[in-house]
């Protein structure tokens, strides 16, 4: 990584970019400043509705019930990224370094700690901050201190255990969204009177497919089933 | 009262400059990986920023995605590409002398 293949621009090149992004700074600057004070009363609205979503937060009830197919949607994305990353190939079979006692105690201690700050964001979101992708981060992140420190997963839940929990929180969203459809009309329109429980069920898969998704976006490569994580 | 919100518009102006010179610094850093530290130390400044503006939902994302598993990714990314550079000089260093274009 040396530094010359950053600085390979030539010079009246790069102040052609400067006069444009500075430009390009300016037409922002100048949008953001023109915008009307508050185009809709949203929070009003959200506030207002807030009883028929199930939740009390109201961040929640906007991403899971209110605008839930933009989560369902994102959802998707992350799915496609990971898609994406296996399509470049099998994950490499070497393992890491030996992680030494040290280490290995400290990751023993810290991920069930981790596991339940997971569960405690995904059930405080309902009321609280927190919610299925906060969750879902801390749990990959219990995954990849795990990956660092030289775990894998067996051969056995390599090929469709971990595929099933990859797909579950699109999976189980897409069918809730379905089968609300004869009640509601709607996709994704659940029913107020167990609106909460079909958010935690939604969220709850949500954080174990988010946490998996993002812990094998980690590991980098397609599992091979029957082989090595 | 008056002093406490001098204290904190202290706080954000500082707060603000922090974030800009970070995003900077990561931005042109010739050195990757102390851009990507770089970048981690933005992601949890945001975070900061976040909880400021009274948005403690996207400061927990920020700091979990954004700066952890963000600067994970890419860490790993950096010993890759790292590893993969090596192997192809490697390559060139054993091909010295040989006539035909590398692969």
């Amino acid at each position: 990584m040396n530094t010359a293949d950053h600085r390979a621009l030539p010079k009246p090149f790069q102040y052609v970019l400067l006069v444009l992004i500075s430009a390009l700074a300016c037409g922002l600057g100048y949008a953001v400043l023109s915008l009307p004070d508050q185009a809709i009363e949203l929070k009003g609205l959200v506030e207002a509705n807030l009883e028929a979503s199930g939740v009390r937060n109201p961040v929640t009830a906007v991403l899971l019930n209110f605008r839930a197919y933009d989560t369902l949607l994102e959802m998707a994305v992350l799915l496609l990224a990971l898609i994406g990353v296996w399509s470049l190939g099998a994950t490499p079979m070497r393992r890491g370094a030996d992680p030494g006692p040290v280490l290995s105690a400290l990751v023993h201690g810290l991920v069930p700690m981790m596991i339940l700050v997971a569960g405690y964001l995904l059930w405080a979101g309902a009321h609280a901050p927190g919610g299925a992708f906060q969750a879902g981060a801390v749990l990959a992140a219990s995954g990849v201190l795990l990956l660092l420190t030289g775990k894998r997963l067996t051969a056995r839940l390599t090929g469709r255990p971990l595929r099933i929990a990859l797909l579950a929180g699109l999976g189980a969203f897409i069918t809730i969204g379905v089968i609300v459809m004869p009640a509601g009309g709607m996709f994704l329109q659940y029913p107020p009177s167990h609106a909460d429980g079909l958010i935690l069920f939604i969220e709850a898969t949500a954080t174990l497919s988010i946490g998996a998704i993002l812990t094998a976006l980690f590991l980098g490569g397609r599992t091979v089933s029957g082989g090595e994580r | 009262m008056e002093t406490i919100t001098l204290l904190e518009r202290v706080f954000d102006g500082l707060l603000m400059l922090t974030l800009l010179w970070l995003a900077w610094r990561a931005l042109q850093s010739p050195d990757l990986f102390k851009a990507v530290v770089l970048f981690i130390a933005f992601g949890l400044t945001m975070a900061l920023v976040w909880v400021r503006l009274q948005a403690p939902d996207i400061a927990l994302a920020e700091a979990a995605i954004g700066a952890g598993l963000t600067g994970a990714l890419l860490l790993k990314a950096l010993a890759q590409s790292n590893e993969l550079a090596d192997r192809v000089s490697d390559d060139h260093t054993t091909d010295t002398g040989d006539t035909h274009e590398h692969r």
